[in-house]
């Protein structure tokens, strides 16, 4: 029996179960435990079922979310789980690392008024992604095979989304990974207590069985060219989504000291190459007793978690600005403060202190004020005259943000790219290049995992319309899961 | 997987591999190198090619057992596999046609500008070619230069082998006959027009300022610690003029006059601690019986 809107009301913003901060800082395991029936039924049901599906508008990749929700309301968690999946290839992923608070959750109509709190959309995604994950043997329909080639570069959240897409409208799809692993940044980049390793390898698996074939140690501009892939390896549409790019520094000196890594270093020896079990797996990485990050988004907040979980006894965050204008997710912060993370806030470093020996031993930094906006609608951080201070640590992790990776782009003529080097790319998510598509960090600069699948699952759409016409068969609409 | 299909012991420590990766062999430019990774728990390290052929899809690697994976992969025989090679990765080597060209090479480095060797020949460069060791032993490739080199010398710092002497020692003679000339002075006899060096640290410091009064340009393949090898992690970066750089996107080959050697050889050092854990943890499995 649906339960009435007044009901609905009533029923609180189920709180999503966490391990202890203190045990959980000190291990890799996941910090969510995720709901359980009673509870993700009970959430689900706070769901007022509104027409206008504003939250599925504030979807990047359109999840029909009242339809799902309605499913767990009612106990048919097969029939959420093929809703879910036929607009989301990795709600797993999704319902763990996306931003719900900017997109779906803050446009929940239970948000309004000065106690609303928005559906937990997201849980409810992870809670239902889960359950499938060992519950259902998802045998995606494929439509009927084109026999058309096209490549998918990179097998990060934009690329494994394209693939998923392509493949199920009957296509032959291939993936070149340049790392040994699949997973781009969900891999090397976040930590396995946000997002663990087997939650990745089962959505790639299931890639895999739909016939995506994922070729590693592949690095697109060097082992083949883009006009290779088109010219002579047979493929008929590329999709470019190569990630993220070169890390930055803030040329300050001292940034070269032993002891000093890029947030994407620091976070590629622990994930990728599980350099937290040296010295059984060979990697090895720098454990700091006083670890300091500098940076205010969520890679940032990944790195200095991390630290925290390689033993630091101080793991301390600066950020030139204040807690309101923090890129990062509010639940990264919230669990990073819980964990005992130290937040230095309006401060941010202007040199970092060397020992004779080569190795950090400090930062010294200079605190902020907020002046006028700048171009990002945040205040600007103004230095205060002065206001210099040291603090002592012994690894210093930047995490600052990436500029574009030029390897593939430089190494493919008729690729229009913009000023910082980022591919352009018009609504459809078309280059400048006939048969070549990207999306992705490549095109945005840095973004969040849900914008990049958005891109992938935009390309796929064009991708197949494009090698349809090229190739002269007719659209396909590959039958529904269900 | 990647097969080795053929290895070679060079020198006691020394060892030289031939395997099957076809897509690297067909696209791989002298200068470029590759990363490998041994098995699941193995660390990346990247690796200079000494040659590749496109037609039989192999490339040839020099390695030298210092560390825990580089010995490991010293006992690896033909037959065996390395589970990931990724590349060729790396600008390729600038050529272009000098008088006289002089490569020179410290130990392994020499299998770094073996290849070289041919590309300037063939681009119409004499090219002399220094390769030196410790000792006897340790002189590589002198036979396979030969072949591809106009003149060839292999030095030893104790004499047991050539040129007594460094392979700094033997390019200061040779620059003292072939030396660029000064200004209003006639062109020489094979006037040096470029030096290309790899090995050490202290050995390419030392033929850097050998070759810097003299203007004489000097190309270092450099060697920092990598871990993605695609401009991902800046690990690898270098101080190059006063600027940073990526060793694995912008190098590995610099402008021998514009690297800080001393950030470098620093940097090298930043893991010495974990390399013996690791090393020690390896010889200990090994002597149990339980080591791969």
């Amino acid at each position: 029996m649906p339960l009435t809107p007044k009901e609905r009301m009533a029923i609180p913003r189920q709180q999503m179960p966490e391990r202890p901060a203190d045990v959980r800082n000190r291990d890799f395991n996941e910090v969510n435990v995720g709901f359980q029936e009673s509870l993700a039924q009970l959430e689900a049901n706070r769901c007022l079922q509104c027409k206008d599906g504003k939250c599925t508008r504030g979807c990047p990749v359109g999840i029909d979310i009242p339809g799902f929700l309605e499913h767990i309301a009612a106990g048919d968690l097969k029939s959420a789980a093929e809703l879910l999946l036929s607009a989301n290839a990795l709600p797993g992923i999704t319902g763990r690392v996306c931003p719900q608070e900017e997109q779906c959750e803050q446009v929940c109509i239970r948000a309004k008024g000065k106690n609303g709190r928005p559906v937990a959309v997201g849980h409810l995604e992870r809670y239902v992604a889960d359950w499938a994950r060992e519950n259902l043997d998802m045998k995606t329909l494929l439509a009927p095979a084109t026999g058309l080639k096209i490549a998918v570069v990179g097998s990060g959240p934009a690329g494994l989304t394209c693939a998923g897409e392509l493949a199920k409208k009957g296509h032959d799809v291939t993936i070149f990974e340049a790392l040994h692993t699949a997973g781009g940044v969900l891999t090397y980049g976040i930590p396995e207590f946000r997002l663990p390793n087997k939650v990745i390898d089962a959505e790639v698996d299931r890639l895999r069985q739909m016939g995506v074939k994922i070729v590693c140690n592949v690095v697109i501009g060097r082992t083949f060219t883009i006009d290779e892939l088109l010219n002579e390896e047979g493929f008929s549409a590329i999709f470019i989504a190569n990630g993220a790019g070169l890390p930055i520094f803030m040329n300050i000196p001292g940034e070269n000291l032993k002891g000093v890594y890029s947030a994407n270093e620091y976070l590629t020896r622990s994930n990728l190459m599980r350099a937290y079990t040296f010295p059984k797996n060979d990697t090895p990485i720098v454990k700091g007793e006083h670890v300091v990050v500098v940076g205010g988004g969520n890679v940032a907040m990944d790195s200095v978690r991390t630290a925290k979980r390689l033993g630091a006894k101080e793991a301390i965050l600066v950020y030139r600005r204040s807690r309101e204008e923090m890129p990062a997710r509010i639940e990264e912060v919230h669990h990073a403060e819980q964990e005992g993370i130290i937040f230095k806030l309006l401060c941010s470093p202007i040199r970092v202190l060397g020992s004779p020996d080569g190795w950090v031993k400090g930062v010294e930094c200079i605190r902020m004020e907020l002046g006028e906006p700048d171009d990002s609608g945040r205040r600007r951080p103004v230095p205060m005259k002065g206001s210099e201070f040291t603090l002592d640590c012994d690894i210093v992790i930047m995490a600052i943000g990436t500029r574009s990776n030029p390897l593939l782009t430089q190494a493919t003529p008729g690729l229009k790219l913009n000023k910082w080097g980022y591919i352009e790319i018009d609504d459809t998510g078309a280059t400048s290049k006939p048969g070549v598509f990207a999306g992705g960090d490549i095109v945005r600069g840095s973004a969040t995992v849900i914008l990049a699948m958005g891109d992938g699952k935009k390309a796929a759409a064009t991708i197949d319309q494009y090698v349809r016409t090229k190739h002269g068969l007719p659209a396909v609409v590959p039958p529904s899961p269900s | 997987m990647f097969r080795i299909l053929d290895t070679k012991q060079l020198a006691s420590d020394v060892k030289w591999f031939r395997i099957a990766a076809p897509l690297v062999a067909k696209h791989r430019q002298p200068g470029q190198f590759v990363i490998l990774r041994l098995d699941e728990t193995g660390e990346r390290i990247p690796l200079t090619m000494a040659a590749a052929d496109p037609k039989t899809g192999t490339i040839e690697l020099i390695v030298k057992a210092i560390g825990k994976t580089t010995r490991v992969l010293f006992t690896k025989q033909a037959g065996d596999t390395i589970q990931d090679i990724m590349g060729p990765l790396g600008r390729p080597t600038e050529i272009h046609k000098v008088d006289h060209a002089v490569l020179v090479g410290g130990g392994v480095g020499t299998a770094v500008i073996y290849p070289l060797a041919k590309a300037l020949q063939d681009a119409g460069c004499f090219v002399t070619a220094i390769t030196g060791g410790r000792t006897k032993e340790l002189v590589v490739l002198e036979d396979e230069l030969k072949k591809v080199s106009n003149a060839v010398y292999a030095t030893t710092d104790d004499g047991s082998y050539g040129f007594k002497g460094t392979v700094a020692d033997k390019l200061r003679e040779l620059i003292a006959v072939n030396r660029p000339p000064s200004q209003g002075e006639p062109q020489g006899c094979r006037a040096i027009g470029v030096v290309y060096c790899a090995g050490p640290v202290p050995m390419m410091k030392a033929v850097c300022d050998l070759t810097r009064p003299f203007g004489i340009k000097t190309i270092v393949s450099l060697n920092p610690i990598m871990v993605d090898g695609t401009g991902m992690c800046g690990g690898c970066r270098v101080t190059i003029g006063g600027k940073t750089k990526f060793a694995c996107v912008d190098g590995p080959e610099f402008d021998g006059h514009q690297v800080d050697y001393a950030e470098l050889w620093d940097r090298l050092g930043a893991y010495k601690a974990h390399e013996k854990v690791a090393l020690d943890r390896w010889e200990h499995e090994c002597k149990i019986g339980v080591g791969k």
